[in-house]
């Protein structure tokens, strides 16, 4: 039995790879075409590819192996993709300032034109999942934010918390915020599933769902505090302190003054 | 119970020394004029609330610091209610405390206890009123009024039956069959397997007659975690390995401990986290609780593909899922 | 005589030939209140119901209790077409289509929060005064019904939006009367109207939520305040104030404008943070449906200690003959509850058992000088905050940068190491604190002078305190162990009974106290 489903796999995984394989080429050449604004020729995607793997070798190298294949602290990168690496780079995650659970989203280190060179060399590696052109991003006229909703609350938010303020996860990891976050990366952090994230593949949530939660998630982010002061968007415990500090200590406060005798 | 009003004896205390209200006719004065501009602070809140309600549009925001962008009127119709009421009440209170009398009374205290002949008195009154009764002789009274009292609560009882049915198998079972397709939610499209990547996952219904009407009953049941994992990455015994399909395994969403839905699938640890209480369950051997008051790992749901390539189940799930019950067989 | 006066006086006149009340109005006004601030919790309870009732009225006139299936169609876009409850659509309807709606929605609910808060601080008040002991004992039991009654009514007031969170509340009850054995499944059944969700448990949960248990409410306040009328309330030691008088302002004016004020103050508060402050944003969390959930899913505060019980809870069921128990959920949600809640109203029972002591009592007692149960109520605390720590744990974690498992296993080991610690603190406490007031009025208090003697020697002056103070610091009882003789109820002498070992045992510990001041020790040092 155990043989068979090993067999069976084998004989899928060729065709699979396959077709990831000549999806990836065609993705990437889309890609570059979209980050790198200049003339495109072979010599100038070949320049970038250079230009990463030097930035790559200076800054990420000595973790990541010196052929981005992986070393004992950090993955192997080889087949991660253009978007995986402007999503962890161009947030700030990467470089990583230290070992810790997992790392934080921070001021980036690279500019935009040496996270695109590194990208376009990743993605030079082994196919992976591109970055999405900007075309490909307008939520806000290819999203449905109702439909984004209940994405969001079916995929996103038992994480991310109904609002997108972010949530613990087992052993001291966390879903982080998602206020602020740009739609590029937010899409590719879908595509690619970046540290305790799963993928959410185009298949089962398709490129129209995504910018549909994208848009919901920009609407929540913008919605005004229609009830007052939202104190974190965090639920009830928030709710109970103010309850017993404010309320009650407001209404201890009076009751001195009520019982004290005035002067 | 007498209630006569006795001034307290403060012999061993000095007397409480006069206010200012009491001695001062200025401050007298201030304190009357005090009272009276908080009264009138609590018309200006009314005002405020009615001018809110109907002159402020329901869509106008102004910006507070630190609370944000609000909502104009409900702050409006609130911070006016919130007025007219706590200024009514700091200026009750307020002359109270200033102008009123501040002498205190004392009240006397009594035992409860009723007095010895009140006791015997009512003792006589209940034996008499019992023995009036007179159950004790009259056997065939007594036992019939038994058997009425003891059947009369069963009507009460009895007519709550149709609150609801019956429970039978229904926990037991979901809409899961041989053959079901694996359909995404929302959305409803069938899953090939090569849609789903390594890392990836996807929450899943079954394909139902009615895709548009599903009952939330069904759905507190029927909920499927697809989760694709590398195949060297299971730890599972031949069984449970033969109900995955190409590092495809697929978990019941439902929690095995309060019901609650298991979502937070972490890609690195491979771990399933309830948000609920937090029960961590092990995805690459087979749902095992590995933390958290969870009992039993989450039932795990065989699947293949079905001629077009797409996921089905293979067979239902071979046990309740969702939380524990009485009637649960577990072995 | 004014036109007034005499128009007062033709109806009080009607009145009383009638019902002859003026004789008991006359004895009812002139009851008397001894004025303390933490005398006002239990006036915050009663506002705060009231509050609710007014509120909550509000809210039925649009609150539609069905779970029958609408499309939204309403102002709040990011919800637009959606099929949900009519219950949480009429929800968002109060909340953005009714002016004031959302307003009301937030009054009902922070009052909520604060009438169990002060349902709590006025049973901790209560509690460690000693106001529980004879002749009150009824009243504490009505209290405690009070606050079962008032978490049931929360947690039903709080599933009725139907939106996720309180689904998610509603799926963990249902799971909680499931696991009760033998007859849990048919329980939910009959309750739910099917299997969960089903499709009748937002109606029933109305009709509990605003009319059956408003009204237990209503007829259980009535009585408890009946009876503090009654009885007449407690006071705090003092000159002038023995166990058989009661201090303070009467009822008219001054306790009327003082008490009636307080009723705007409590709604005028409540209203600022209903104005200020959004409570359950119900919009944000969407329509329940039983395949969602969302991190940081918690209860409102007063339940969220159960739910940290129940997060702490061994992973334990039974499997025998073909049956599950699930202690997991039994032991944190029914079996621990239970024990506590039921202690708790027979504490004032025990605590005569152990202490002997049959007396009334009326006057309370400083919480040092009872230093046993003091601890015991410290105790209780820390319990109650750990769970409540626990059942917050995944927020405390993303916002404090820790990890939910070692919060857990922080509490899974500290609800049975720090309770009893509290306790042996607490009472240190309380005996230092007895000490202190002991040397307060041997010695005076410590001016914070110094002096320097002939010989070089510093010392600090004391100056005596006033007559008042020193009055209250000795107004207390000294605790004495209760004797027992071994003699059962014929007067049999049994020497080792186990009863009168432990009646013993715990009326010793109850005693422990520093000795008071004696007279002869006061004129010792007078004659220095």
């Amino acid at each position: 039995m155990k043989r068979l489903s090993r067999y069976r796999r084998h004989k899928a995984a060729g065709p699979l790879l396959l077709i990831f394989a000549l999806l990836g080429i065609g993705t990437t050449f889309s890609v570059a075409s979209a980050t790198v604004k200049e003339s495109q020729n072979v010599f100038s995607r070949s320049a970038s590819i250079e230009e990463g793997k030097q930035i790559f070798l200076k800054g990420c190298s000595s973790c990541h192996g010196l052929n981005a294949e992986g070393g004992s602290v950090a993955p192997s990168l080889i087949g991660t993709g253009a978007a995986s690496v402007d999503f962890q780079v161009g947030t700030g995650r990467m470089p990583m300032a230290d070992m810790s659970t997992q790392a934080m989203r921070k001021a980036p280190v690279y500019n935009e034109e040496e996270v695109a060179a590194l990208a376009v060399y990743v993605a030079s590696l082994a196919p992976g999942p591109a970055i999405p052109e900007e075309s490909a991003l307008n939520y806000e006229r290819d999203g449905n934010s109702a439909q984004g909703g209940e994405l969001f609350r079916n995929n996103c938010a038992m994480c991310h918390n109904f609002a997108g303020q972010g949530g613990a996860l087992s052993q001291g990891k966390y879903a982080p915020t998602l206020m602020g976050v740009e739609p590029k990366h937010i899409y590719e952090a879908m595509v690619t599933g970046p540290q305790s994230m799963p993928v959410f593949s185009d298949k089962t949530i398709t490129p129209a769902e995504k910018l549909s939660v994208i848009k919901w998630i920009k609407a929540a982010e913008a919605e005004p505090n229609l009830g007052g002061a939202t104190m974190g968007r965090i639920g009830p415990v928030t709710e109970g302190l103010v309850a017993w500090i404010l309320g009650l200590g407001l209404l201890i406060g009076i009751a001195v003054w009520l019982t004290m005798r005035a002067r | 119970m007498s209630n006569e009003l006795v001034p307290t004896d403060n012999s061993a205390a000095p007397q409480h020394a006069p206010r200012a209200t009491d001695i001062n006719p200025a401050s007298e004065k201030r304190a009357e004029q005090q009272i009276a501009i908080l009264f009138g602070l609590s018309g200006v809140g009314s005002l405020l609330l009615i001018y809110s309600y109907i002159y402020v549009a329901g869509d106008v925001f102004i910006f507070i610091p630190i609370m944000g962008n609000q909502n104009a009127q409900q702050l409006g119709i609130g911070i006016g209610m919130a007025m007219s009421l706590f200024f009514i009440g700091i200026a009750a209170i307020h002359w109270a405390k200033t102008l009123m009398p501040d002498k205190e009374v004392v009240n006397h205290r009594h035992e409860f206890r009723s007095s010895d002949e009140d006791r015997e008195e009512l003792i006589k009154v209940v034996k008499e009123g019992v023995a009036g009764v007179q159950l004790g002789r009259r056997k065939l009274i007594k036992r019939s009024l038994g058997a009425a009292v003891g059947l009369f609560a069963l009507p009460p009882v009895l007519l709550l039956r149709d609150l609801g049915p019956l429970p039978g198998k229904q926990l037991e079972m979901t809409n899961w069959k041989a053959g079901t397709r694996l359909l995404t939610d929302p959305g409803n499209r069938p899953i090939l397997a090569s849609d789903l990547e390594v890392g990836s996952v996807v929450q899943v219904l079954p394909a139902v007659e009615d895709l548009e009407h599903r009952p939330l009953s069904d759905i507190a049941k029927d909920p499927v975690l697809l989760i694709r994992l590398r195949p060297q990455d299971f730890q599972l015994t031949p069984e449970r390995l033969a109900m995955t399909h190409e590092g495809i395994i697929a978990f019941s969403k439902i929690c095995s401990h309060m019901g609650c839905a298991v979502a937070l699938y972490e890609q690195t640890t491979k771990h399933l986290l309830c948000p609920c209480h937090q029960s961590t369950f092990d995805v690459t051997r087979a749902a095992k609780v590995i933390f958290g008051p969870a009992a039993r790992p989450l039932p795990q749901l065989d699947i293949t593909v079905d001629a077009e390539g797409y996921l089905v189940a293979r067979a239902p799930f071979n046990e309740a899922v969702g939380p524990s019950f009485w009637e649960r067989n577990s072995q | 005589m004014t036109t007034t006066e005499k128009a007062v006086g033709n109806v009080a006149n009607f009145v009383d030939e009638r019902l002859g009340a003026a004789r008991w109005v006359k004895k009812s006004l002139n009851k008397v209140f001894p004025d303390h601030w933490s005398f006002m919790f239990g006036e915050v309870c009663m506002y705060s119901f009231v509050i609710l009732l007014l509120s909550g009225t509000f809210l039925t006139f649009w609150f539609d209790p069905s779970q029958r299936d609408v499309v939204y169609e309403g102002v709040y876009e990011p919800l637009k077409g959606l099929t949900m409850s009519a219950a949480y659509a009429s929800t968002l309807d109060i909340s953005f289509e009714v002016r004031g709606g959302l307003l009301m929605r937030q009054i009902h609910h922070w009052s909520a929060n604060i009438f169990m808060a002060a349902i709590v601080a006025h049973l901790l008040r209560v509690f460690f005064t000693g106001a529980f002991r004879k002749p009150r004992e009824f009243n504490w039991i009505l209290g405690i019904l009070l606050l079962t009654l008032g978490l049931v009514e929360g947690l039903l007031g709080y599933s009725l939006p139907d939106d996720l969170l309180s689904g998610t509340g509603m799926r963990i009850t249902s799971a909680i009367i499931q696991a009760v054995p033998v007859v849990g499944t048919y329980i939910t059944f009959f309750l739910f109207g099917g299997g969960f969700p089903g499709v009748g448990f937002i109606p029933r949960i109305f009709t509990l939520h605003i009319l059956i248990i408003p009204g237990i409410f209503l007829a259980v306040i009535t009585i408890h305040v009946m009876l503090v009328w009654y009885q007449k309330h407690t006071q705090f030691p003092g000159v002038g104030r023995t166990e058989n008088n009661v201090v303070g302002h009467p009822i008219l004016p001054v306790y009327m404008a003082k008490a009636g004020g307080f009723f705007f103050v409590v709604f005028g508060i409540t209203a600022f943070l209903a104005a200020v402050a959004s409570i359950n944003p119900i919009w944000l969390y969407g329509p329940y449906t039983p395949g969602q959930i969302s991190a940081g899913s918690q209860p409102d505060w007063y339940m969220g200690w159960l739910d940290g019980l129940v997060r702490m809870a061994p992973p334990l069921e039974t499997h025998a003959f073909g049956h599950t128990i699930s202690w997991n959920i039994l032991i944190p949600t029914l079996i621990v509850p239970g024990i506590i809640f039921t202690g708790m109203a027979f504490y004032p029972f025990i605590e005569s058992w152990i202490t002997g002591d049959k007396r009334e009592h009326h006057l309370l007692d400083r919480p040092r000088n009872v230093p046993n149960r003091t601890a015991l109520g410290v105790m209780s605390i820390t319990f109650v905050m750990i769970s409540l720590i626990n059942g917050g744990n995944d927020i405390i974690a993303t916002n404090f940068d820790l990890s939910i498992n070692q919060i857990m296993w922080f509490s899974r080991i500290g609800i049975f190491i720090l309770p009893p610690l509290a306790f042996i603190i607490t009472k240190r406490l309380c005996l230092s604190l007895q000490r202190a007031d002991r040397e307060l009025l041997l010695h005076g208090a410590e001016s914070g002078r110094l002096l320097r003697l002939p010989h070089g020697e510093f010392v600090e002056v004391h100056t005596p305190i006033s007559p008042e103070k020193a009055f209250l610091l000795q107004s207390h009882e000294q605790l004495t162990p209760l004797e027992i003789e071994d003699v059962d109820a014929r007067g049999v002498r049994r020497p080792g009974a186990l009863k009168n070992k432990i009646q013993r045992r715990l009326s010793k510990a109850h005693a422990v106290s520093v000795p008071k001041v004696t007279e002869q020790e006061l004129k010792e040092i007078e004659s220095h």
